[in-house]
C-alpha cells in the first residue's frame, strides 16, 4: 500500500485519494477479524509465525487477543479520520505527511500484533520517527522543541526497555512472547524478586513514559499541542495506548510478583494523575492544551484499572482506551476544524461559536459528554466499568479517583461554555461558516461510533473477557498461587499448561480475581 | 623460535588480497608519471578496480585457509571477515575520492596509491598471525594514514590533523612495539597462537600482562578508544573527508580483529584481568564521544566524535569476553563501516569546494533541496543513532545482547555496562537528530547551493544505503558469517 503513494509525486489530490483509499481499505481488512475472532478462546488467534533471523532466535509472529483485537480496530478506524481531516490544513509536503501518517499506522498495528519482543521492539522505535517528523514539519510554531522533546523521552524509556528485553532473552532463550510467558509460568526459568522488579521497572519505565503517567508526562502537553490535527488524533488516539497495552500485554502477566508490589505506588500515581492532569486542565486558555490534559486524567483511570487487578476494572481500562481513543481523538478533530477556520487555539479567541456554526459546536457538545462519561454514551460504561472493579478491591483508590470525573466535568462543560455559548464575542467570528460535507462524514462518524460504543457494549466486553481471565490467571504463578487467592486453581495445574492453552475456569466473571486478603 | 621455511605455493594464494593490493598500488604511482593531468581519473578508477580485485581474491584466499609464510600470517573465516569489510570500505572511499580530489585540484596518483597501500597494511593486521608482522601491517596502514590526512596541502587544518596524528601515531606504535618486546620476554614467542601455551602452567607474568597493557595503548589509539582518543577529532575533522570516511572505518575494523585476536587468542586466559581494562575504558569512551558530540556545530567533527562513542559501543561487545561477544564486534564493525562511510560521504558531497559547507546550518532545509541525498544521509544518522530496522540497530542489539549473555561471569559490572551503553545511545539521539532537524524543519538556508551528485558518489551512497538496511532487515546471513568467524578463531 505504501508503495502506491511513493509513485505519485505531485498530484497531491491524489495522493490524499490514495491514502484514504488505503486506510478505508485497511478498516475493513480488519473488520474482518471480527467474525472470524472467537470470542470463547484466550489464546492469540490468527497467528502467523516466520523464521526471520533463525541465527537469533528471532521470529516473525503475530497473533492477536481479546485485548489487542479492538485497539487494532481503533488505529484502523482512526487513520482514514486523521486523513480526512488533514485534507485541507496540510499543503506543504503533502505526500511526505500522507507516507508518514500510513507508516505510522503499520507500525502500531505491529505494535498491537506482534508476539515476538523483538518484533515488538521494532515497531515500537518505528512508531516514534514518522511521528516526530510529522509534529516537526507539519506542526505549529514551537515544533522543533515539541519534537525532539517527545523523542529523547519515548527513546529513554524505550532503550532500557531493549536492555530488559535482552536480559529476558537471555534468561529464557527465546523472544517469542508465548514461549517466555509459558517457561516464567512454569517455574523452568526462575526470577529472583529483585531481577523481577529491574526487568519490571524497565518495562514499566518505557511504557509509563508513553502512557503518560503522572511525573513523566511533560513531553505530552506540547507534542499534542504543537503537532498538526492529524498528529494529535493519531498520538492521543492510538499512540498513548502503546503504553498502556504494553503494562497489559507484558508487565502483568511477566512480572506478576513486582507488579503486585508496586501496585499502590503505581496506582497513587495514577490518581494523582488522574486530578492533577483534571486540575491543570482547567485552568488552560489553550483549548488544545486543555485537551492534551485531559489525556493525562483520562489515562490515569486506564493505569488504575490496570493495576486494580480486577476482570471487571481490566476490562472497563481496555475499554476506556477505545473511549478515550474515540472521544479525544474526536475532539482534537474538532478543535482542528476551529483552528482550520480562526488558526488559534486560545479559548479567549472563542465565543459564542454556538450561532454561526450550530452542526459544529453541537458535535463538539456531544464529543464533550462522551468525553467526561454521560450516561448512555461510551466514556461512561469504560470509566464506570473501572470504578467499579476498582472499588472491590481498594476502596480509597476509587474514591479518590472518583473526583476525576466530576473534574472532567467541570473542565470540559466549562471550555464548552465559554467557546459555543453566549454572545459571538468578536466579530470576524460571526462570519465563520459550519462544518463542510467532509467535516459533517467526520463528525458524525465519530458521533456514532460514540453512541455505538455505549449501547453495545457488551459486543466489546464479551471478546475481551476470556483473554483479561486468562491474562489474571497467568498472574497467579505457582509462588503466588500457593497464597490463599481466592478461586486460584492449583499450581501445578496451571503451570502445565501453555497460557495459550489455560482452560476457561467456571467462574462468574463478575467476580473479581486476585482478592488480595 | 619457529623455523622459518621458503614461502609455499599456497602462501600467494593467501596473501593474494595484499599482494594485489600493493601491485595495484604501484601500478598506479607508476602510471601518475606516464598520465597526463586531465585523465589522471583514470587512476582512480584503476584503484577502485583493483579494490574489487582485491575483494575477488579474497575468496580465492578463502579456499585456502590455514597459516601462509611460515605461520607469520593466518587465513581463517575471521580474517576473511575482516578483509571484506576493510577492503569493502576502502573501494567506498576511492568512490567517493575521485570527483572530491578532481574539485580540490589534488588529483594526483599517490593518493590512491597511499589508499591502497593502508588497505593491504590492514589486511596484514587482519591476518597477522604473528606480533611483528602485525606490527608491520599497522606500521604500512599508519604511515599511508598519515599522509593521507595531510593531502590537502594548502589547508592548514589538514597539516596539523597530518602533524598531530603522526607524532601521537608514532608514540602510539612505540607503545604497541614495546608490549611486544615484553611479551616476547615473557613467552619467548612473537607467535599470537604459541602465547597461550607458552604460558600455560605458569600464572600470566607481570611482565606479560605489562605487555599486554601497552598493547591496549598502542591498538586503542587506533580505534580511538578514550584515554587515547584525543588526537581523533581534530585528526578527523582536518584530514580531507573521504580519508576521514576510510580512516574512521577500515583501520578500525583491522584494529579491533588484531585486539580480539591478540586478547583472546593469546591472552585469553587473562580474560578476567583486561575484562576491567577494557570495561573502564568502553564507559569512558562513550560518554567522552557523546558528550562532546552534543555541542558540535560542525558536522564533520560531530560525526568524528559520534566514531568516539561507536568505539565504546564495540569495546562493550568486546567486554562480553565471549565467542557471541566477537560476533557481536563483527556484525557492528560491519554495520558500522556501511554507515560511517555513507555518512562521511553524503558530507564530502556537501561541504563542496575547500569543504567550506560543514556547519549544521548549512544543511538547513536540505529535505527540500535535495530530498534524496537528504533521505540517505537521514538513514545513515538514524542508523548510527540505532534505530530499527538499520544496520546501526541491530549492531548495538547483538552487542548488548552478547555482554548480557556473559553476566554469568561478570555479574552486575557488565549490567552496568550495558545500561550505561543504552543512556549513551540516547544522548547519541539528540545530536544525531540535530541534523535531521536541520535537514527536515529549518527554513533551508540560502548561502548553500545545492550541486549535483556525482555518479561514483551516487553508486557509493547506494551501497551504503543499501547494506545499511540489508543488516538491518535481514542480518541472518551476515550475522551467521560473525558467528561462523568468531567460532573459528576460539576452535583452535
Amino acid at each position: 500500500m505504501l508503495a502506491l503513494l511513493l509513485l505519485r509525486a505531485e498530484d497531491h489530490e491524489w495522493i490524499r485519494r490514495i491514502a484514504l483509499a488505503a486506510s478505508l481499505a485497511e478498516f475493513a481488512v480488519s473488520l474482518f477479524l471480527l467474525p472470524g475472532f472467537e470470542s470463547s478462546r484466550a489464546s492469540y488467534q490468527f497467528e502467523e509465525s516466520f523464521d526471520w533471523i533463525a541465527r537469533a532466535n528471532i521470529h516473525y509472529h503475530l497473533g492477536v487477543d481479546g485485548i489487542s483485537l479492538f485497539l487494532v480496530l481503533l488505529t484502523t478506524f482512526l487513520t482514514p479520520l486523521a486523513i480526512l481531516c488533514s485534507w485541507q490544513s496540510i499543503q506543504v509536503n503533502v505526500k511526505g505527511f500522507f507516507i508518514s501518517l500510513l507508516v505510522i499506522e503499520t507500525a502500531m498495528i505491529g505494535v498491537f500484533v506482534s508476539l515476538d519482543l523483538f518484533l515488538f521492539f521494532v515497531f515500537w522505535e518505528l512508531t516514534l520517527i514518522p511521528m516526530y517528523f510529522m509534529i516537526g514539519i507539519w506542526g505549529h510554531d514551537r515544533r522543533i522543541y515539541a519534537a525532539v522533546k517527545f523523542i529523547l523521552y519515548t527513546m529513554f524509556g524505550s532503550i532500557l526497555m531493549l536492555v530488559a528485553i535482552l536480559w529476558l532473552y537471555n534468561l529464557t532463550g527465546t523472544f517469542d512472547f508465548p514461549e517466555i510467558q509459558a517457561k516464567l509460568q512454569a517455574g523452568l526459568v526462575a526470577l529472583p524478586p529483585r531481577t523481577e522488579l529491574l526487568l519490571f521497572g524497565a518495562f514499566f519505565l518505557a511504557f509509563a513514559i508513553k502512557v503518560p503517567l503522572f511525573p513523566l508526562h511533560t513531553w505530552l502537553p506540547d507534542a499534542h499541542t504543537e503537532a498538526p490535527t492529524a498528529g494529535s488524533v493519531i498520538l492521543a488516539g492510538v499512540m498513548l495506548k502503546l503504553g498502556t497495552y504494553g503494562l497489559l500485554r507484558f508487565c502483568l502477566p511477566l512480572f506478576p510478583d513486582a507488579a503486585h508490589r508496586m501496585a499502590p505506588y503505581i496506582a497513587v500515581l495514577a490518581i494523582i494523575g488522574i486530578v492533577y492532569g483534571a486540575l491543570v486542565a482547567t485552568v488552560q486558555r489553550d483549548l488544545k492544551r486543555l485537551v492534551a490534559y485531559t489525556s493525562v486524567s483520562h489515562l490515569g483511570f486506564v493505569v488504575l484499572g490496570i493495576f486494580a487487578f480486577s476482570t471487571i476494572s481490566i476490562q472497563g481500562a481496555i475499554y476506556q482506551m477505545l473511549n478515550h481513543g474515540v472521544s479525544t481523538g474526536a475532539l482534537f478533530l474538532a478543535v482542528g476544524m476551529l483552528y482550520d477556520r480562526r488558526h488559534t487555539h486560545e479559548i479567549k479567541e472563542f465565543g459564542g461559536l454556538a450561532t454561526p456554526m450550530p452542526v459544529l459546536m453541537s458535535s463538539f457538545l456531544f464529543i464533550c459528554l462522551s468525553s467526561l462519561a454521560l450516561p448512555p454514551l461510551n466514556g461512561f460504561i469504560g470509566e464506570f466499568l473501572i470504578l467499579i472493579g476498582v472499588f472491590q478491591n481498594h476502596h480509597a483508590w476509587a474514591s479518590w479517583a472518583s473526583s476525576g470525573a466530576v473534574l472532567s466535568a467541570i473542565y470540559l462543560l466549562w471550555a464548552y461554555q465559554r467557546v459555543a455559548l453566549g454572545e459571538v464575542t468578536l466579530e470576524k467570528n460571526r462570519t465563520l461558516p459550519d462544518a463542510s460535507t467532509r467535516e459533517r462524514v467526520i463528525l458524525a462518524t465519530v458521533a456514532l461510533a460514540i453512541l455505538f460504543m455505549g449501547l453495545a457494549s457488551p459486543l466489546f466486553t464479551r471478546r475481551m473477557e476470556a483473554s483479561t481471565d486468562a491474562l489474571l490467571n497467568q498472574m497467579n504463578r505457582p509462588a503466588l498461587a500457593a497464597k490463599p487467592a481466592v478461586n486460584a486453581p492449583p499450581a501445578p495445574a496451571l503451570g502445565a499448561t501453555l497460557p495459550g492453552q489455560l482452560p476457561k475456569l467456571t467462574l462468574a466473571t463478575n467476580s473479581p480475581r486476585q482478592v488480595r486478603p | 623460535m619457529n623455523q622459518f621455511t621458503g614461502a609455499q605455493p599456497t602462501d600467494f594464494l593467501r596473501l593474494a588480497p595484499e599482494i594485489i593490493l600493493c601491485a595495484v598500488g604501484l601500478i598506479v604511482m607508476l602510471g601518475d608519471a606516464f598520465i597526463p593531468a586531465p585523465h589522471k581519473r583514470l587512476l582512480g578508477w584503476t584503484a577502485f578496480i583493483g579494490t574489487l580485485a582485491a575483494l575477488a581474491s579474497v575468496r580465492v584466499a578463502a579456499h585456502n585457509p590455514g597459516l601462509a609464510y611460515s605461520g607469520l600470517v593466518r587465513v581463517d573465516p575471521f580474517s576473511i571477515f575482516v578483509h571484506v569489510v576493510a577492503i569493502g570500505a576502502a573501494a567506498l572511499a576511492i568512490l567517493g575520492s575521485v570527483d572530491y580530489l578532481e574539485g580540490e585540484a589534488l588529483q594526483r596518483g599517490e593518493y590512491y596509491a597511499l589508499v591502497l597501500f593502508a588497505t593491504a597494511g590492514m589486511g596484514i593486521m587482519a591476518g597477522a598471525n604473528e606480533l611483528v608482522t602485525a606490527f608491520i601491517g599497522l606500521e604500512m596502514s599508519s604511515i599511508s594514514s598519515y599522509i593521507l590526512a595531510g593531502f590537502r596541502r594548502r589547508s592548514p587544518k589538514s597539516t596539523e590533523a597530518s602533524l598531530k596524528y603522526f607524532i601521537l601515531g608514532s608514540f602510539a606504535t612505540a607503545f604497541f612495539l614495546y608490549g611486544i618486546a615484553m611479551i616476547y620476554g615473557a613467552t619467548r614467542t612473537t607467535r599470537i597462537d604459541l602465547v597461550q601455551s607458552a604460558l600455560e602452567g605458569k600464572s600470566f607474568t607481570a611482565l606479560a600482562i605489562l605487555g599486554l597493557g601497552l598493547v591496549f595503548v598502542g591498538l586503542g589509539f587506533k580505534v580511538v578508544a578514550a584515554p587515547f582518543q584525543i588526537y581523533a577529532p581534530d585528526v578527523y575533522e582536518g584530514a580531507p573527508t573521504p580519508v576521514t570516511a576510510l580512516l574512521a572505518s577500515a583501520p578500525k575494523a583491522a584494529t579491533f580483529a588484531l585486539m580480539v585476536r591478540i586478547f583472546f587468542v593469546s591472552f585469553g586466559g587473562a580474560a578476567n584481568i583486561w575484562f576491567w581494562a577494557v570495561w573502564a575504558s568502553a564507559i569512558l569512551t562513550m560518554f567522552i564521544g557523546n558528550l562532546a558530540a552534543l555541542v558540535q556545530t560542525n558536522v564533520k567533527r560531530m560525526l568524528a566524535y559520534s566514531s568516539i562513542a561507536h568505539a565504546g559501543y564495540i569495546l562493550v561487545a568486546f567486554a562480553a569476553s565471549t565467542d557471541l561477544g566477537i560476533a557481536a564486534v563483527l556484525f557492528y564493525l560491519a554495520a558500522y563501516a556501511l554507515m560511517k562511510v555513507g555518512a562521511f560521504l553524503v558530507i564530502t558531497h556537501l561541504g563542496q569546494q575547500d569543504e567550506r559547507h560543514l556547519e549544521i546550518r548549512d544543511y538547513a532545509g536540505l529535505g527540500m533541496k535535495q530530498p534524496v541525498l537528504a533521505a540517505c544521509f537521514s538513514l545513515f544518522l538514524l542508523s548510527l543513532l540505532g534505530l530499527p530496522a538499520t544496520g546501526g540497530f541491530l549492531g548495538k542489539f547483538f552487542a548488548f545482547q552478547a555482554a548480557l549473555d556473559s553476566h554469568g561471569i561478570y555479574g552486575k559490572w557488565i549490567i552496568w555496562l550495558v545500561v550505561i551503553a543504552a543512556i549513551n545511545s540516547v544522548i547519541g539521539a539528540y545530536y544525531y537528530l540535530r541534523v535531521i532537524i536541520a535537514m527536515y524543519f529549518w527554513e533551508p538556508s540560502q548561502d548553500y547551493k545545492p550541486s549535483p551528485v556525482a555518479p561514483a558518489v551516487t553508486l557509493a551512497l547506494l551501497v551504503c544505503a543499501a547494506g545499511t538496511l540489508y543488516l538491518g532487515l535481514f542480518p541472518a546471513r551476515v550475522l551467521a558469517l560473525a558467528r561462523f568467524a568468531a567460532e573459528s578463531l576460539l576452535a583452535r
